[in-house]
C-alpha cells in the first residue's frame, strides 16, 4: 500500500491523469454562451428595468396611488401628482433612482394596475450616473418599447400571483 | 561611417528579434488564457480581432491610457525602474537564443551561462518592485518570490551541468547539434520533467505562484502597480515563461532541430521548429495552471531543496558515471 503511494507520487500519476483529463475537456463542447451575440433566456419574472405601462387606448395606468413609494425598501421613487381637467389623478413627475434601487420588485407587486413593471432588459448600462435617474417620459417610453414582452411576462407569470 | 554602419546593422537585427518576441509575447497571453478556457469549458477572450487574437493589443492599448499611479510612501526611482528592469531582462536574455544554424544575434560560447545569469536576475525586478512599492502586501510578495526563484534555480543549474556533460559545449548552438541522434529528452527524461517543474516555479506559475496568491497577497509585488508599468510587469512575465520554454526547448527537445532526419520535415525551416516546440512547452505550462492547486510555501520549499536539488545531483553522478565508464565524454581528459 505504502510503495504503491511512493511509485504514484514519483511517477506523478494524479498528475498525469489530470493532464489527460484537461486535454479531453479542451475539445467538449463549450458551456458558457458567446454573450454579447448570443443571450441566455430571460423568466418571465425577471425584474430588470422598470418601465410604466399604458392601457391599449394611450392612456396612462398609473393612477397616483403611491403604493410604490410606499412600499420601495430604497427609497428610490418619486411621485408628485395632480388632478387632471377631466378629473382623474395623475402623476406629474414619477422618477426612479436607479442606482438606488435594489430591483426587489416590490413596486411591481404593489401596483394595483399593472402600471410599474420591471421588465426583461438587464443591459441599461449608461457612462455617467445621471443617466440612471429615469423621469416619467423614459419610463413611459420603456413601456412603450417593451409593451409586447411586458403584456406577455404578465399573462404567463399570472396563474402564479 | 563605416561604424555607424555596423551600428545601424547591430540595430536592424536586433529590432528583427524583438519585435517577433514581443508580438510573440502579446499573442501568448491570448493563447494562455484561451487554453484556460477551453479546459474549463469557457471560451475565453473570442470577440476583438480573428478568434479573439487581438484581445492583448486592447489590453496593452487600456493600459497604455490609464493613469500610472506612484505611491506617495514609495521609493519613487526604484519604483519606476522595477518593471523596467524585469522586461529589459526578459528580452535581452533572447539575444542568444539559436533559431538556426547560423539565425543568432549573439553566438557567444558561454550562451548557457549567459541565459541563466540573465534569468537569475530577473528576481531584481521583483525585488525592487516589492520593496519600492512600501506596503506590505507587495513586499510579502516580492520575499516570497526572490526565495522561490533562488531554490529552484539552484535545480536548473544542476539539470544544466546534466546536459553539459553530454555535450561538451557552453555554446547554445553545439547544445542543439549535439541533439542531432538522439535528444535529450529520451536519456534525460527525469531531468526533463524537473526543468518543467523548476520552470514553472522560476517563473511564478501555477502551482508555484505564491508571489501573486490573490486570496493572500492581492496581486503580490504588483499591487501597486498600475497602468503601463503594470503592463511592463506582465509583459516581462510572459517574456520570461517563453524563454523558460526556449530554454527548454533547446536544453531537451533538441532546439531547431526536425524530429526526424527526413526530407519532408527538414523542408520546414529550422525557425519554425523552434517555434513549435516553444509553443508545445508552452501549452503544457498553459495546461498545467488549468489542473493545478497552488501549493503551499512550506511544501514549495520542500519539493525545491529535499526533492528536486538531491534527485537533480544524484542525476549528474549517474550521468558522469556512465559517460566517464562508456568512455563517452565528448570531451576528452
Amino acid at each position: 500500500m505504502k510503495l504503491g503511494r511512493l511509485l504514484k507520487t514519483i511517477f506523478m500519476l494524479d498528475f498525469v491523469k489530470g493532464l489527460l483529463i484537461a486535454i479531453k475537456e479542451v475539445f467538449k463542447s463549450k458551456k458558457t454562451i458567446n454573450y454579447p451575440f448570443e443571450k441566455g433566456q430571460v423568466s418571465p419574472r425577471a425584474r430588470g428595468e422598470h418601465a410604466l405601462r399604458r392601457y391599449p387606448n394611450g392612456e396612462e395606468r398609473c393612477i397616483a396611488c403611491k403604493l410604490c413609494e410606499a412600499v420601495c425598501p430604497a427609497q428610490a421613487i418619486t411621485i408628485e401628482s395632480s388632478e387632471r381637467e377631466d378629473g382623474s389623478r395623475k402623476t406629474t413627475r414619477y422618477d426612479i433612482d436607479m442606482l438606488k434601487c435594489i430591483y426587489c420588485g416590490l413596486c411591481e407587486e404593489s401596483c394595483p394596475v399593472d402600471a410599474i413593471v420591471q421588465g426583461p432588459n438587464f443591459e441599461f448600462a449608461t457612462e455617467t450616473r445621471e443617466e440612471l435617474y429615469y423621469s416619467k417620459e423614459k419610463l413611459l417610453e420603456n413601456g412603450d418599447r417593451w409593451e409586447n414582452i411586458l403584456a406577455a411576462n404578465i399573462k404567463a407569470d399570472n396563474p402564479y400571483r | 561611417m563605416n561604424s555607424f554602419s555596423i551600428l545601424f546593422n547591430e540595430v536592424y537585427k536586433i529590432l528583427f528579434l524583438l519585435i517577433p518576441v514581443l508580438v510573440t509575447v502579446a499573442m501568448i497571453v491570448w493563447l494562455d488564457r484561451r487554453v484556460w478556457a477551453f479546459v474549463q469549458k469557457r471560451r475565453g477572450p473570442n470577440v476583438v480581432g480573428p478568434f479573439g487574437l487581438l484581445q492583448s493589443l486592447a489590453d496593452a492599448l487600456k493600459y497604455i491610457f490609464k493613469e500610472i499611479i506612484i505611491p506617495a510612501s514609495s521609493n519613487k526611482v526604484i519604483f519606476i525602474l522595477a518593471p523596467i528592469t524585469t522586461m529589459t531582462l526578459a528580452l535581452i536574455a533572447w539575444a542568444v537564443i539559436p533559431f538556426g544554424e547560423n539565425l543568432v544575434l549573439a553566438d557567444i560560447n558561454v550562451g548557457i551561462l549567459y541565459l541563466f545569469a540573465v534569468s537569475s536576475l530577473g528576481v531584481y525586478g521583483i525585488i525592487m518592485g516589492g520593496w519600492a512599492s512600501n506596503s506590505k502586501y507587495p513586499f510579502l510578495g516580492a520575499i516570497r518570490s526572490a526565495a522561490q526563484m533562488v531554490s529552484y534555480e539552484v535545480s536548473i543549474g544542476v539539470i544544466i551541468i546534466n546536459v553539459l556533460l553530454c555535450v561538451g559545449s557552453l555554446n547554445l548552438n553545439d547544445i542543439v547539434l549535439a541533439q542531432k541522434n538522439m535528444w535529450f529528452v529520451v536519456p534525460l527524461f527525469p531531468m526533463f520533467v524537473i526543468f518543467f517543474i523548476s520552470a514553472l516555479a522560476e517563473t511564478n506559475r501555477p502551482p508555484f505562484d505564491l508571489p501573486e496568491a490573490e486570496a493572500e497577497l492581492v496581486a503580490g509585488y504588483q499591487t501597486e502597480y498600475s497602468g503601463m508599468m503594470y503592463a511592463m510587469f506582465w509583459l516581462g512575465e510572459y517574456a520570461n515563461i517563453l524563454l523558460m520554454c526556449a530554454m527548454g526547448s533547446i536544453l531537451f527537445l533538441g532546439g531547431w532541430l526536425a524530429p526526424l532526419e527526413i526530407e519532408v520535415l527538414s523542408f520546414i525551416p529550422a525557425p519554425f521548429w523552434l517555434i513549435f516546440k516553444i509553443l508545445f512547452l508552452f501549452i503544457l505550462f498553459a495546461l498545467v495552471k488549468a489542473i493545478v492547486p497552488r501549493y503551499r510555501y512550506d511544501q514549495l520549499m520542500k519539493l525545491g531543496w529535499k526533492i528536486f536539488l538531491p534527485l537533480s545531483i544524484i542525476w549528474v553522478v549517474i550521468t558522469a558515471g556512465y559517460l566517464l565508464y562508456f568512455n563517452l565524454l565528448p570531451v576528452q581528459l
